[in-house]
């Protein structure tokens, strides 16, 4: 049976349909979940995909964060199940307190819209389970708000525990310390502003994405009973 | 339960020190255009008013506080500045 997959969708999302199109061709089982819905269905894995919910209004991921689903989410997360925020599901992610830090408005107060390259830092997370340690892949990125900022603390506490999953190899945003993704302390929540659907078949120009979101599937899978 | 007052609340949401706050600096830019070469520190936020029906000044406050902090600040890079008055005290 292929790892089920919800994909969480606000008003303002745009992202979803990549994200399932991605996954299914991967080999899960993905659908949409809505944002009212006060309950989740029995999945292996949720994707937060990227957009702007709510309109991005008052901040990136703010009024997103007090969606009904997100109780689910959290209860979800808590419970150890893979949950990953792409691009503004990240922002969601650290608005709900499920991640740390925050994302503030880019170096320059640019819209940045390219292709970066990014080094996997850790091989033991939801999204980079297996993946070599050092392993450079080139994803999409665009965003606004994708400027990675916390304390100092934070930041010491990060590294300390290895919960930077993903650095810019040549940092587009001014994100501190390089970051372009991290995780939970439980490593089952992460946060990444590249879009890993985006670069998931030879069509789109990278299948970089596809690395990422098949250790997804691998995570989610590993958490289905043995057939 | 106590007779309720009615309160306008004003919060003041600004990027805290050591965050970069691209739009302040973008605007302090272009002031010289202006024939203004003196104006520094400029920093961009911003500003929300609502009423609310609290017990008294202090309640207000505290939950004036709760919408700053809960909602309208994200205190990882913003911080807050809550002014509370009565509304029903003719100007």
């Amino acid at each position: 049976m292929p790892p089920r997959v919800g994909v969480v969708l606000f008003p303002g999302t745009n992202c979803e349909h990549d994200a399932v199109h991605a996954l299914g061709s991967l080999g899960g089982d993905a659908e949409l979940v809505w944002h009212g819905s006060t309950s989740l269905g029995a999945y292996d894995a949720l994707v937060l995909p990227g957009g702007f919910a709510h309109g991005d209004y008052l901040r990136p991921g703010a009024i997103a964060r007090f969606s009904p689903v997100m109780e689910s989410v959290s209860a979800y997360a808590a419970s150890g199940g893979p949950v990953v925020g792409i691009c503004n599901g990240f922002q969601v992610l650290t608005e709900a307190g499920l991640l740390p830090g925050a994302l503030q408005k880019n170096r320059g107060l640019r819209f940045v819209c390219t292709t970066v390259r990014v080094r996997v830092e850790r091989d033991d997370t939801a999204l980079t389970d297996g993946v070599t340690i050092g392993t450079e892949l080139s994803i999409p990125i665009n965003h606004f708000e994708g400027n990675y900022t916390c304390d100092a603390a934070t930041l010491a506490e990060l590294r300390a525990e290895g919960r930077v999953v993903l650095r810019y190899v040549d940092n587009p945003n001014g994100s501190i310390d390089d970051i372009a993704g991290v995780c939970n302390s439980g490593r089952n929540v992460v946060g990444l502003m590249p879009h890993p659907e985006r670069a998931s078949d030879p069509l789109l120009g990278s299948e970089d994405g596809a690395v990422l979101l098949t250790a997804l599937l691998r995570t989610a899978g590993a958490a289905l009973p043995a057939a | 339960m106590a007779t309720s007052r009615q309160f306008s609340v004003q919060v003041e949401v600004l990027l805290r020190d050591g965050i970069a706050d691209p739009q302040g600096a973008t605007i302090e830019r272009a002031l010289p255009a202006l024939g203004l070469d003196g104006v520094t520190a400029v920093r961009a936020g911003k500003s929300f008013r609502f009423d609310l029906a609290a017990a008294d000044d202090a309640d207000a406050l505290a939950q004036a506080t709760v919408v700053a902090d809960r909602l309208l600040a994200n205190p990882v890079i913003e911080e807050s500045v809550v002014t509370v008055r009565p509304a029903d005290t003719a100007a």
